[in-house]
């Protein structure tokens, strides 16, 4: 109270009526779009044109971002032959190249284990830091790992900001934008296949793939995750991914799983199919199959 | 503000609330068929997009020199020329003529005697390997390259599989992954 006697500070009246309008404010704004992907179709093609003149500058390329939405009537799946996969690593720098991976510090987002053929499908005694002179290797057999677009995914659970999703064609997308960067999604996966840019990502001008789409190879910055999206700017063009095109033994298929005459549903049709950590639940859509 | 005006704005804002969690439900519930794609039929009999046949440079057209020579049908180890052939596809009981046709020396031959150009070299493979053949028709076997949905293209069986020595090379590995390096310094 000053000394005259009149109330200094706020009164209840005024109290209340800012705290209401700022509730109404904050339930307004929690409904308005906040993620790239919730906004309205003319912001986003602002923002992304404010991203190509931004990575214009930084890379002194011009990079184009896509914005394809999903084909409705489209699930991505994805199958590896274990008969045929020899370990070359061919996938793994094919997809670093398409997908801009920083070079230094090294990212990768396909790991490729190798197993014996003895113990069979198990972590505990592969590695995927083999190098021998030539590949296959007497009496081992190899599993390249990626992101499996689980459809019942523990990473998107996780994430406390809702900046990863799975798209309604079944991938796994991450907003580079909203990332936070906590890696409660890494910690979530049982596959080891979510990557994080511990530091600036280490791309140069010349390794630059200029085709991207917003939520899949455009340059990265540092602080946030990333992980395989199954080539989104390649699969929504209607394209295989790259690493698909690179094997050199055939051992990867790709196809629409909601298309009865795909690839993939023949080999779940004709072939022997399993999927990795499969009593965890997280129902993969990356499928592993022998085709002998 | 009265306590009128401040009621109307909390309930708008909850009004908007539940109607941004009622759109949200509606999205996630639709299912639509599978997009229509091109009639290309990779079941179809028909001649399918395949890469070239891979050639030694300058050995087509073989009758150049074949529609001169005569026919040896007597099964031997060549000596004259194409010396660089190590055959090795079940050499114990095959060799050339089993495959190349002995008056037409520019296609190959099914058992039934039908020629086939070398760009369909795959029927001829598939007799044998007749699952494999299936498989490579569904692209289940082989590497194919184009769209998921719409046209692809195959390679012949001996665009990866050499005829004459079929069994894969071990090949050098692309290097791997670096070590994490732990925390920074």
């Amino acid at each position: 109270m000053a000394a005259n006697g009149q109330r200094t500070g706020v009164t209840r009246r005024q109290f209340t009526t800012t705290a209401a309008a700022a509730a109404a404010g904050f339930v307004m704004t929690a409904c308005g779009p906040k993620r790239l992907h919730e906004m309205p179709k003319e912001r986003l093609k602002v923002l992304i044109a404010e991203m190509e003149r931004k990575y214009a500058e930084q890379y002194g390329t011009a990079i184009h971002v896509a914005d394809t939405p999903a084909t409705p009537g489209v699930e991505f799946a994805y199958a590896l032959d274990i008969s045929r996969c020899v370990g070359c690593r061919r996938c793994v720098y094919a997809c670093v190249e398409e997908n801009n991976q920083s070079r230094d510090p090294q990212v990768h987002w396909i790991r490729v284990f190798s197993m014996e053929k003895g113990k069979g499908v198990d972590f505990t005694e592969a590695t995927a830091y083999y190098q021998p002179k030539e590949v296959p290797e007497e009496g081992h057999f190899y599993v390249p790992v990626a992101c499996q677009q689980c459809r019942n995914s523990p990473c998107t659970k996780t994430c406390p900001t809702g900046a990863t999703w799975t798209e309604p064609d079944g991938v796994v997308v991450i907003d580079y934008d909203w990332c936070i960067g906590c890696r409660c999604c890494m910690a979530a996966c049982p596959y080891g296949a979510r990557h994080f840019n511990w530091k600036a990502p280490g791309l140069a001008k010349e390794q630059i793939n200029p085709a991207t789409h917003y939520l899949g190879n455009r340059p990265r910055p540092k602080g946030v995750v990333e992980k395989c999206t199954f080539c989104i700017q390649r699969t929504r063009a209607g394209r295989y991914p790259a690493c698909v095109e690179i094997c050199p033994v055939g051992a990867r298929k790709f196809g629409n799983l909601l298309d009865p005459e795909s690839e993939i549903r023949y080999i779940i049709d004709h072939k022997r199919v399993l999927v990795l950590k499969e009593e965890l639940n997280t129902l993969p859509k990356f499928f592993y199959f022998y085709a002998t | 503000m009265t306590r009128r005006t401040l009621t109307s704005v909390v309930v708008a804002g909850v009004a908007a609330a539940s109607l941004c969690a009622a759109g949200v439900l509606a999205a996630a519930g639709q299912q639509s068929p599978p997009p229509a794609k091109p009639q290309v039929s990779a079941k179809a009999e028909e001649h399918l997009e395949v890469g070239p046949p891979p050639f030694t440079d300058g050995i087509f057209p073989c009758t150049a020199c074949h529609k001169d020579l005569k026919v040896n049908r007597t099964r031997r180890v060549l000596t004259d020329m194409h010396t660089e052939i190590d055959f090795s596809h079940d050499a114990e009981h095959r060799w050339c003529l089993d495959c190349h046709d002995a008056t037409d020396r520019d296609h190959l031959h099914l058992a039934s005697g039908e020629l086939v150009p070398f760009d369909e070299s795959y029927r001829l493979c598939g007799q044998c390997h007749g699952e494999k053949f299936r498989d490579w028709r569904a692209g289940i076997h082989g590497r194919r390259t184009g769209e998921w949905n719409g046209r692809k293209k195959y390679l012949l069986c001996a665009s990866c599989h050499n005829p004459h020595q079929p069994r894969f090379k071990p090949i050098v590995p692309k290097p791997a992954p670096v070590r994490p390096s732990g925390p920074a310094k």
